[in-house]
């Protein structure tokens, strides 16, 4: 059935049909109405799980990693200050093998104070041993949250998943949602089943001391899964789309890239702007596409490397890793190492800022530029106030 | 035991219990309570952070759990009988 709901609502709507145990939670701008339509759903019955409201999002990742072990399908969503705060049991998280699925509103951290989105807070936990998924729209975020489970809970896999949810952008815009049968979705998610399973009559030790003659091995299994963890995402994203009708390309949807000369790398909402605007492009016979990274950890780099005939690519980062340059661009141009095409970074969208049709047009118009003159600058940061005129 | 990373368990976890596992040595002062002064309000047994007082039926006086104690002195701060004293332990 079709909703007419914002990112956030469709995010505790996931949650709700994933049959979500324990949700533990901590309000953050601009997460909290997850928080908030979540605690409406379990106090009216309509949901039954134990919500669970924290002193901080420290404690509710704790929380969730308890409740995990004893076989809960567990559930947070967060922010910005707030991500930041969970760091170290983000690494818990992973480290003990927890599959906790996390919308994560994505903000900017402070200071100053700037409550808007980019990705700087997603960005900053690449590292710790989550997957990363990247939602272009409303759709795609209750789809994800469902998918995230699927695969994080495989006992192939079992790490945790974030699903980044540009804010404001998406978290509190409303769009048309359809959201699909409770029976389908239990086809889809069987219930979560751990093993071994922390059981009072079973007694065992979770988590205790690992020394140095094994701490490498358990390292290297987390490293291992989460490289097989790109074939149950595109298994995840198969299945999904035999059932509910919608898929979404695995790890990279790629668009209009064919026969295109210059491909735009970007992640998120941004990127519905940016195949808008190479459509209109096309039109005039410029050929350009856009590579769509939904999943950024694990790292697609089988896809991306497959990009590496194009004469022209360009890295849209939506947030800036400042000393060296963003992220993404710097992990697409490790994945594409030996290619001798032009590669460029374009930074932009940040603190709240829109990311405009025009900002788009500029950015394939100076890719098709650089393809025929050489590469004018490694970085752009797009939409700068720099007295240039040029947007 | 293990011999690769393919014989690990899925996640790190095991069956042995810590309960002979000595980590009380590491203590400085001991806490030592006074039997006379104790009242079984047994709030050293809900304030101890580690498990390491002992009340084996209700109505006994609490006792310390030596081989698990850390010696932070909780309990002797929380108890409001004044029946217990932190002893330093021998060089």
């Amino acid at each position: 059935m079709i909703h007419a709901i914002t990112a956030n609502h469709a995010a505790a709507l996931a949650a709700k049909l994933a049959r979500v145990e324990v949700a533990a939670v901590y309000p953050i701008t601009p997460q909290t109405t997850i928080s908030e339509k979540l605690a409406d759903m379990v106090s009216n019955g309509e949901m039954d799980a134990r919500f669970l409201l924290m002193e901080s999002e420290h404690s509710a990742m704790s929380a969730l990693i308890g409740a995990s072990y004893v076989g809960a399908r567990t559930f947070t969503a967060t922010s910005s200050h707030g991500l930041a705060l969970m760091h170290e049991v983000l690494m818990w998280a992973s480290g003990v093998r927890r599959p906790i699925v996390m919308p994560v509103a994505a903000r900017t951290i402070g200071g100053p104070w700037n409550i808007w989105g980019e990705h700087m807070d997603v960005i900053t936990e690449r590292d710790v041993g989550w997957m990363q998924f990247y939602c272009e729209n409303n759709q795609e975020v209750l789809d994800t949250v469902l998918m995230a489970y699927k695969v994080a809970e495989d006992p192939s896999v079992m790490l945790p998943a974030m699903v980044v949810v540009d804010g404001f952008i998406l978290t509190h815009t409303v769009d048309a949602v359809d959201v699909p049968d409770q029976s389908l979705v239990d086809k889809y998610l069987p219930k979560f089943a751990p093993d071994p399973v922390l059981d009072m009559d079973d007694p065992r030790r979770f988590g205790g001391l690992v020394m140095p003659d094994w701490w490498t091995e358990f390292r290297y299994r987390i490293a291992t899964d989460m490289e097989g963890a790109k074939e149950r995402i595109r298994e995840a994203d198969r299945e999904f789309g035999r059932l509910f009708g919608r898929s979404y390309g695995g790890l990279v949807e790629e668009y209009r890239t064919g026969d295109a000369d210059a491909v735009l790398v970007v992640a998120g909402s941004a990127a519905g702007t940016a195949k808008e605007v190479a459509d209109r492009l096309r039109e005039e016979g410029l050929r350009v596409g856009v590579a769509r990274i939904r999943v950024f950890r694990p790292f697609p780099s089988e896809e991306i490397a497959r990009l590496s005939s194009k004469k022209v690519v360009g890295v849209f980062d939506r947030s800036f890793t400042f000393g060296d340059g963003g992220a993404m661009f710097n992990e697409v141009r490790s994945a594409m190492h030996g290619s001798d095409n032009i590669m460029k970074n374009y930074v932009g969208g940040l603190g709240g800022r829109d990311v405009t049709a025009a900002h788009m047009e500029w950015i394939f118009r100076n890719m098709i530029d650089i393809g025929e003159s050489g590469l004018d600058r490694k970085i752009e940061w797009v939409g700068l106030r720099d007295g240039s005129g040029r947007w | 035991m293990y011999e690769t990373y393919r014989d690990l368990p899925p996640i790190q976890v095991t069956t042995q219990s810590t309960e002979d596992m000595p980590t009380g040595t590491w203590r400085t002062f001991r806490p030592v309570i006074d039997e006379e002064k104790c009242n079984n309000c047994y709030f050293c047994w809900k304030f101890c952070p580690d498990l390491s007082i002992v009340v084996r039926e209700e109505g006994d006086h609490p006792s310390v759990d030596y081989v698990h104690c850390k010696g932070c002195g909780i309990c002797a701060n929380e108890c409001r009988a004044g029946a217990i004293v932190m002893e330093r332990e021998p060089l």
